[in-house]
């Protein structure tokens, strides 16, 4: 017993908490990667991860393509459609305010969201969970769900290695030294658009894996993603816009954060997050790990 | 002077920033392992001129002819790998990027650049840094990292702006030395440089620029007679 708590709803909301990290962590992480070098606030991440949870789903009911296919064909389908509308689309709005790339991917959003609902109706589609990750282990003084061990795994995996990506490789240092100066990269004879395009496939590709990898917990269904990013864009303040780390460290605190909410004071759970992007906003306005201006 | 069998041949440039018109026809020709000086005071188009024959500055007409290859439709990002390196006057260098991921960005455009090995040797300062963070560096070895990551790359003519500015003398020293060491490499250079001591001691031959336009040209060896008649020009 912690504060008259029983220790095991709290450490049950904990891993609530970690599971709920572990989506605001890789989608914040993406759109922190999309700010950082496209200055494109995207609001259509939300539509993104939503539409790779449907690729997942039709791959099954359409093609009876099952889960671990779709875990690699969902982000790829996402992040191949979100190239092609960077390239259409938000590439002729470089040039132009920051505020015309927020209101193309909020309309986007609106349109994906709208034909689906359309399509497939509001109500959620269960996706059933892979043979091998169902049922679950018995720690004693908890039991955990083999799945949503999983979805905190390969949402480690995933976010380490894109930081890796991006701190490590060559491809990251073009990709840091583009978010600094363009011109002079392209003057080294580097296709900076053509890395505006690819870093915008990885951003959607992200939301689409984060999309399929929650549909087995929280159904398949149009409007899924719409909380959710209003949620991640907390946590991308939070940890400073276009700030990699930033982005999937506060991702990890906020949902624990917001589940310990659960145990100790219920009523605050839902604004928790709200609160402290507020205060942040107030003492440190460029996020924990954002460099002021 | 013109001559049609050098590298780079530039034929009535002009260039724009915005409405500003900056350049008026400018006309030079740097010729196969020549270190080429334009001089002029500030403002009057030497980095335009540069920026240009780069293509960095899109909003440009005249010719620009390099090793044969008319340079005007090629977008910026296949200028390098035509054989253009440029070193830009703020210098350019990354600060989220280490020494060593500054040193090795550009890619390797053709045979012929130097081995990370070879620009060690030559700027030992570079090599003990390699792991700091790029701004973290003296404004002197922020100018050798600049100029000896285009060294990597294979560039067969370097785009070198006002090398020297800001930088005491000693550095100032020690960059004349490494360009006399480009030169017995064969490299062909085309100098911007305010600092025209120093610019004696490495170029071939200058252009005076004023106004967007080449006024004057002559061969180094012609200096003496007209350092007065630059002193004037040059306002120094």
């Amino acid at each position: 017993m912690i504060f008259d708590i029983p220790i095991q709803a709290f450490l049950g909301q904990l891993l609530i908490g970690l599971i709920n990290g572990s989506f605001y962590a890789m989608l914040s992480l993406g759109l922190a990667i999309i700010f950082g070098l496209l200055n494109v606030i995207n609001f259509a991440h939300g539509a993104q991860y939503m539409v790779g949870a449907f690729v997942g789903y039709l791959l099954l009911t359409w093609f009876g393509i099952g889960y671990w296919p779709a875990l690699l064909l969902a982000p790829l389908v996402v992040g191949l459609a979100g190239m092609l509308v960077e390239r259409l689309a938000l590439s002729r709005l470089y040039d132009l305010d920051h505020l015309y790339g927020l209101l193309f991917t909020f309309g986007l959003a609106l349109v994906l969201e709208g034909a689906f609902r359309y399509w497939f109706g509001a109500s959620g589609k269960p996706y059933a969970t892979p043979e091998a990750l169902s049922g679950g282990y018995n720690l004693g003084f908890m039991f955990l769900p083999k799945y949503r061990g999983w979805v905190v795994v390969a949402s480690l995996i995933v976010c380490i290695g894109t930081w890796l990506l991006i701190e490590k490789t060559r491809l990251g240092a073009y990709l840091r030294a583009a978010k600094e100066n363009p011109t002079l990269v392209r003057a080294f004879g580097i296709n900076v658009p053509l890395l505006l395009t690819l870093t915008y496939g990885l951003g959607a590709g992200l939301a689409g894996f984060a999309g399929i990898l929650a549909a087995p917990i929280y159904q398949v269904s149009p409007l899924m993603g719409t909380n959710l990013i209003i949620v991640v864009f907390a946590v991308v303040v939070v940890g400073g816009m276009g700030s990699i780390l930033g982005a999937i460290i506060t991702g990890y605190m906020l949902g624990i954060l917001e589940g310990l909410t659960k145990v100790f004071y219920p009523e605050a759970s839902n604004i928790v997050i709200f609160v402290i992007m507020a205060i942040i906003l107030l003492v440190r306005p460029a996020g924990l790990m954002g460099r002021e201006a | 002077m013109t001559d049609a069998t050098a590298l780079l041949q530039v034929r009535g440039l002009n260039a724009w920033y915005g409405e500003s018109h900056a350049l008026h026809g400018i006309d030079l020709d740097v010729k196969q392992g020549e270190t080429v000086t334009l001089l002029g005071r500030n403002g009057v188009g030497k980095t335009t001129t540069l920026r240009a024959i780069m293509g960095i500055l899109q909003k440009r007409t005249g010719s620009i002819v390099f090793d044969g290859k008319d340079m005007m439709p090629v977008p910026l990002h296949k200028a390098a790998h035509v054989g253009l390196g440029f070193v830009p006057e703020e210098r350019g260098i990354f600060a989220n990027l280490s020494v060593e991921e500054n040193l090795t960005l550009p890619p390797v455009v053709a045979e012929g650049g130097m081995s990370v090995e070879e620009i060690y040797t030559l700027f030992p300062n570079l090599e003990a840094r390699r792991h700091s963070p790029g701004t973290k560096l003296s404004g002197g070895e922020q100018q050798m990292l600049a100029i000896a990551r285009i060294l990597r790359t294979g560039a067969r003519l370097l785009l070198l702006d006002e090398p020297t500015e800001g930088l005491a003398p000693v550095i100032v020293q020690r960059i004349g030395e490494v360009l006399q060491t480009l030169k017995a490499r064969g490299m062909t250079i085309l100098l911007v440089e305010q600092n025209f001591r120093f610019a004696s001691k490495v170029a071939d031959r200058f252009y005076v620029i004023d106004h967007g336009q080449v006024i004057d040209s002559f061969h180094v060896d012609q200096l003496p007679d007209r350092m007065a008649a630059l002193n004037e020009a040059l306002g120094v």
